[in-house]
C-alpha cells in the first residue's frame, strides 16, 4: 500500500514536472492565445484555463462534510486552508470509477460574481496535458437539447485532431449547492 | 507636498475618532451650571487636536468646522460663557457632524454639506448671541467665523463654477527663507496644478550691500489659470501660512458677485446671520456631488480597500510580557539543541528531553494565551456609547432612565466586539423604549419614577456574559402568547413555560412591531439580534417577571479563533465538540432509554430526560457499533436546552485553532467551522444550537426520512 502511494506521489511529480517545462517552454504567447491544462474523465479530454489552477495533487483522504451533496467528496487541509474536493464524475452523473494511481485533484482558483475567489478541488481520472489555444480555434458548444446540460462548457477546441471539451468553471462550482450563500446580515 | 502624507491619514483618522469618543464622554459628563475646568479642557484638547490634524492634511472643511467649536470652548474654558444644556447638547450634535464628516471623508465620500451648515449655523449663532461677557471679546472672534464662512463658500464655488483660474497675491515675511520654505519648490507645485505665470515684484529689494541673504524681500504676484479647487492652492501654502502675507483670488466672470456676497456676510455676520449662509451653500452642492463622482470612481474604490485594514493598540505590558515569553522560548530551545548535539544518549538525557519538552509545551501555551489577548480589549469601548444613546432616547420617550455600567474592564476579543455592538444597541434601545414605563405609570405601580438599565459584563467559564437588565414592566407573556397561537406559530393546545414563550420574542415571525402590541412590542428585530450573536457562536435568551423587568443574557465565546474541544469519533471521522458546550459524558445505560412513540429516544439522566441525538444518523455515517450500548452518551447544552450526543468513541482533549468552511465552501447546518489536527487531516467543529435545531426538525419530520446513504 506504502510503495502504490510512493509510485503515486512519484508519478505525480514527473507529471508536475513535466507540465511546468511545457509552460515555461511556451511562455512566449501571442493574445489571443489561451493555455489549458487537459484531464481526463471518462475517456474524454476536458480543459480548464491554467491561470486557474494552483497546484496538481495524488488523491488523498478527505474528511466527509455531513448534509452536502454527493459530489462533495469532503474537504480537504491544503496548508492551513481548509478546501472542498468535488468529484466530477459524479457532478457529471458518470459512472463512479474506484480512485487509481492517475487518479488526481487537481486545485482550481475559483471566482464569484462578487469578485471574490474560492479555493476547490476537482477529482479527475488525470491530468493528460497542456496546450496553447488561438481563441478562434474554439468552437461554441452546440445546443444539445434538453437532455444535456451544456452550461457548464463554456466551448469546443480541437487540438491534434482530438476533441477538447474547455469548461466554464466559474459556472460549474459556483452552481446549486456549491453557490455560496450570502453571509448573514449585520442586522443594520 | 513632495512626500506622502497618506501613510499618516489613517493614524490621524484613528486619533480623531477616539478624540471624538473623548469629547462625547466628557460633554456627557459635563455639569451643566458648574462646569469642571478641566473636563472642559480635556473636551478643548481633543477638538484641537482634530482641528490641528485636519488642517495638515488638507481636510479644510473638517478644519473650519473644528474653528468654530474650539472658539465657543475657549470661551467656556475662559468663563467668558456659561455653559448651558443647550450649548452642551449643539455641541454634541457637533461632535457627531464631525464624526460623519471624517467617516465619509475617510469613506472619500460626498460631505452632507447640508447638516454641515445647519449645525454651524447653530454654533454661529451660540457664538454670536448670548454670551455672558459683553461685546469686546466677541468681536475679536467674529471676524475670524466670518472669515471662514467666505473661504468655505468661495472653494465650494470654484470647484464646480469652472473659475477660469486664480490671481495670487504672494508676500513673504522677512523670516520666511530662515524656516526652510523655498518659494521656488511651491511655484513648481503650483505649476503642476495648471498654466502658471509668475510676475516679480523687487521693489523692496535693497540696495546690494546691504542685502541679507537669509531674508527675503521679494513678492510675487502669480497667475494660475485653469479649473483649480481653491483648496488644493492653499494646500501648496499650508506650511508658510503663517510667515507670509497670502491673497487668493478668483479671476471668474462671477467674481465680484460673489465678493459682494462675502462682503454683505461679514456686515450681517454679527446681527442676523441666517439667511445668507443658506445663499451659497444650496446651489452649489449637487453640482460638486456629480462633478466629483463621475470623475474619479475608480481612486474611489481603491481607497476603500486601504482604509478597511484596521489596527490595535496594545498595551506596552502586555507587549513587554510577549518579549519576556520569547526569553524564555529561546532558553528552552537552546536547552533542547544542546541536548541533540549529545554524541550518546543515555538515560538521564531522557529526563532532560522529557523536561525540556514540557517547558516547550508550557511556553507555547502561555505564548498562545498572551499573543490572544493581544487581540482583546475591554468592552468599555462598546459600553461607552450607550451614556449618548440612553442621554438621546430617553429625551425623546420622556421617561427618565438611569444607565448604570459594570464590568466595562472585561476584556473579549476584538473581532467580537466590533459584531457585539448594534446587536447590544438593539436590545438597549428595545428596554428603554419597551421596557421601562413612562415616569406616571411607573409611580402609579409604586416604583420610583427613575427606571434604571443595568449593563453588566463579566467572564464565566470561557465565555463572556454580558447582561442588559431593566426594572421595567417586563414581557407581557400572555399577549405574546396570544399572538403566537393566533399566527400559528404556536399550536392552539401546545403547553409552554414561561421561558419559552418569552423566548418566542427571537422568532423570525415575531419580528414586527404590530405583531405584539405597542403596550409590550418587544421583538422588533430581535430575530436578527439573535442570528448575529449565533454567527459569533453565541447565545441569548430573556428572563422576565411582570411588573419587576427583563435580563437579556448574552453569551459568547472569548475569541473567534481558537476553541477548547472535545474530540470525539463518529465511525471514521473525528469532530470536535466545544468543551463549553459539554455537561457531561456517560456511557449508556440501555434501561434508561424510553422511546417516544417509536419516533425519538430519551435518556433518564437522574431526574431529567434528555432527547438522544444520533449523530451517526445526522451526519449518515455509519457507526462502528451497532448497540447503542457500545456507545457513549456526550450531554450538550446550548441556550438552556440539553441533548445527548451518541458518539462511538471519547479521545482527548484539546486547544483547536479555527478555520472557517464558508472561505471556499458554504456553511452547514449543524457545523460551526473545521479545525486542523496534529496528523494535517480536517475535522469539523459542532455547533451544538444548530444541531439541537436539527434534531427537532428530525423529530417533528417523524423520522420518515431515511438518510441517503453516501457512497464512502
Amino acid at each position: 500500500m506504502a510503495s502504490a502511494e510512493q509510485n503515486l506521489a512519484v508519478e505525480a511529480t514527473n507529471k508536475n514536472v513535466q507540465l511546468e517545462q511545457s509552460i515555461i517552454g511556451n511562455s512566449e504567447l501571442g493574445e489571443d492565445t489561451q493555455q489549458f491544462l487537459t484531464f481526463i474523465l471518462a475517456g474524454q479530454e476536458y480543459g480548464v484555463d491554467i491561470l486557474r489552477v494552483q497546484e496538481i495533487k495524488g488523491w488523498d483522504a478527505v474528511t466527509q462534510v455531513p448534509n452536502t451533496p454527493e459530489y462533495v467528496r469532503g474537504v480537504i487541509n491544503l496548508r492551513g486552508t481548509i478546501v472542498p474536493i468535488i468529484d466530477l464524475r459524479i457532478r457529471f452523473s458518470m459512472e463512479q470509477l474506484e480512485y487509481g494511481p492517475t487518479t488526481v485533484v487537481i486545485v482550481l482558483k475559483v471566482m464569484s460574481g462578487d469578485d471574490s475567489s474560492r479555493i476547490m478541488g476537482i477529482v479527475v481520472d488525470g491530468v493528460s496535458d497542456v496546450y496553447n489555444v488561438k481563441n478562434d480555434e474554439i468552437k461554441a458548444a452546440p445546443d444539445f437539447g434538453e437532455g444535456v446540460d451544456s452550461s457548464f462548457v463554456s466551448g469546443l477546441a480541437t487540438v491534434e485532431e482530438k476533441m477538447v471539451i474547455i469548461l466554464d468553471i466559474d459556472h460549474m462550482l459556483n452552481s446549486d449547492e456549491l453557490a455560496k450563500v450570502n453571509k448573514i446580515s449585520d442586522g443594520e | 507636498m513632495t512626500f506622502d502624507m497618506s501613510q499618516f491619514l489613517v493614524t490621524f483618522y484613528e486619533e480623531s475618532f477616539e478624540g471624538l469618543d473623548i469629547m462625547e464622554t466628557e460633554l456627557l459628563a459635563l455639569d451643566v451650571g458648574e462646569a469642571d475646568l478641566e473636563t472642559i479642557n480635556t473636551i478643548f484638547r481633543a477638538a484641537h487636536s482634530i482641528k490641528g490634524g485636519s488642517g495638515t492634511f488638507g481636510l479644510n472643511d473638517v478644519a473650519t468646522f473644528t474653528h468654530v467649536m474650539e472658539t465657543l470652548l475657549d470661551e467656556m474654558r475662559d468663563g467668558k460663557r456659561d455653559v448651558t444644556q443647550e450649548g452642551v447638547n449643539i455641541l454634541l450634535e457637533s461632535v457627531d457632524v464631525l464624526r460623519e464628516m471624517l467617516s465619509t471623508l475617510q469613506a472619500e465620500e460626498e460631505l452632507d454639506v447640508e447638516r454641515i451648515a445647519i449645525v454651524k449655523q447653530k454654533l454661529d449663532n451660540l457664538l454670536a448671541g448670548d454670551s455672558t461677557e459683553a461685546a469686546s471679546p466677541i468681536v475679536e472672534e467674529q471676524p475670524s467665523v466670518a472669515e471662514n464662512n467666505i473661504t468655505d463658500t468661495q472653494t465650494m464655488d470654484t470647484s464646480t463654477a469652472g473659475s477660469s483660474g486664480w490671481v495670487i497675491n504672494f508676500k513673504p515675511h522677512v523670516g520666511m527663507l530662515q524656516t526652510g520654505n523655498d518659494p521656488v519648490r511651491m511655484f513648481r507645485e503650483l505649476s503642476t496644478l495648471g498654466d502658471f505665470s509668475a510676475e516679480l515684484d523687487t521693489s523692496n529689494l535693497p540696495e546690494f550691500l546691504l542685502m541679507e541673504p537669509e531674508n527675503s524681500a521679494l513678492s510675487w504676484v502669480l497667475t494660475l489659470k485653469g479649473d483649480i479647487p481653491k483648496s488644493e492652492i492653499e494646500e501648496v501654502f499650508d506650511w508658510v501660512e503663517d510667515d507670509c502675507d497670502l491673497t487668493i483670488t478668483a479671476i471668474t466672470s462671477s467674481f465680484p458677485a460673489d465678493e459682494e456676497i462675502a462682503e454683505a456676510e461679514i456686515i450681517s455676520e454679527t446681527e442676523e446671520p441666517k439667511p445668507i449662509k443658506e445663499v451659497p451653500v444650496e446651489t452649489p452642492i449637487p453640482q460638486a456631488a456629480d462633478s466629483a463622482t463621475s470623475e474619479k470612481p475608480e481612486a474611489k474604490a481603491k481607497r476603500k480597500v486601504t482604509t478597511e485594514a484596521s489596527s490595535i493598540r496594545v498595551s506596552i505590558d502586555k507587549v513587554d510580557e510577549l518579549i519576556n515569553m520569547v526569553g524564555e522560548l529561546v532558553i528552552t530551545q537552546s536547552m533542547l539543541s544542546q541536548l541533540g548535539e549529545e554524541e550518546e544518549f543515555g538515560e538521564e538525557h531522557l529526563e532532560k528531553l522529557k523536561n525540556g519538552l514540557m517547558q516547550l509545551e508550557r511556553n507555547t501555551r502561555e505564548m498562545q494565551e498572551n499573543v490572544m489577548r493581544i487581540r482583546m480589549l475591554p468592552i468599555s469601548f462598546v459600553f461607552q456609547r450607550f451614556p449618548r444613546l440612553v442621554h438621546d432616547l430617553s429625551g425623546k420617550l420622556d421617561k427618565k432612565i438611569e444607565l448604570v455600567l459594570s464590568g466595562e474592564s472585561t476584556e473579549l476579543d476584538k473581532t467580537v466586539m466590533e459584531k457585539i455592538g448594534d446587536p447590544l444597541v438593539h436590545l438597549v434601545r428595545n428596554s428603554l423604549d419597551h421596557g421601562i414605563e413612562s415616569p406616571e405609570v411607573r409611580l402609579a405601580a409604586g416604583k420610583p419614577e427613575t427606571g434604571e438599565i443595568h449593563l453588566n459584563a463579566f467572564h464565566e467559564g470561557g465565555n463572556i456574559v454580558i447582561e442588559i437588565t431593566d426594572d421595567g414592566a417586563g414581557l407581557n407573556l400572555e399577549k405574546i402568547l396570544s399572538k403566537a397561537k393566533s399566527s400559528g406559530i404556536v399550536g392552539e393546545n401546545d403547553k409552554l413555560v414561561d421561558e419559552d414563550i418569552a423566548d418566542l420574542i427571537f422568532r423570525p415571525g415575531f419580528s414586527t412591531a404590530d405583531v405584539v402590541s405597542d403596550v409590550s412590542g418587544r421583538g422588533v428585530g430581535m430575530d436578527v439580534v439573535r442570528r448575529n450573536i449565533r454567527a459569533l457562536g453565541g447565545t441569548v435568551d430573556v428572563k422576565t417577571k411582570a411588573g419587576e423587568g427583563s435580563v437579556f443574557t448574552i453569551r459568547l465565546p472569548l475569541t473567534l479563533a481558537i476553541l477548547d474541544g472535545q474530540s470525539i469519533v463518529v465511525g471514521d471521522e473525528v469532530y470536535i465538540v466545544p468543551l463549553v458546550a459539554i455537561v457531561e459524558s456517560i456511557q449508556v445505560d440501555t434501561s434508561l432509554v424510553n422511546g417516544i412513540t417509536g419516533q425519538a429516544e430519551v435518556y433518564r439522566l437522574r431526574d431529567e430526560y434528555i432527547p438522544i441525538v444520533k449523530l451517526c444518523d445526522i451526519f449518515n455515517v455509519k457507526p462502528l457499533h451497532d448497540n447503542m450500548e457500545d456507545g457513549l452518551l456526550v450531554v450538550v447544552e446550548a441556550e438552556g436546552k440539553k441533548v445527548a450526543l451518541l458518539v462511538d468513541d471519547l479521545l482527548g482533549q484539546q486547544q483547536v485553532v479555527i478555520k472557517s468552511l464558508e472561505t471556499n465552501f458554504k456553511s452547514i447546518e449543524g457545523i460551526s467551522g473545521a479545525t486542523i489536527l496534529g496528523d494535517g487531516t480536517v475535522a469539523l467543529i459542532l455547533d451544538v444550537t444548530g444541531l439541537i435545531t436539527i434534531s427537532k426538525q428530525n423529530t417533528k419530520a417523524g423520522n420518515s426520512k431515511t438518510p441517503t446513504s453516501v457512497a464512502a
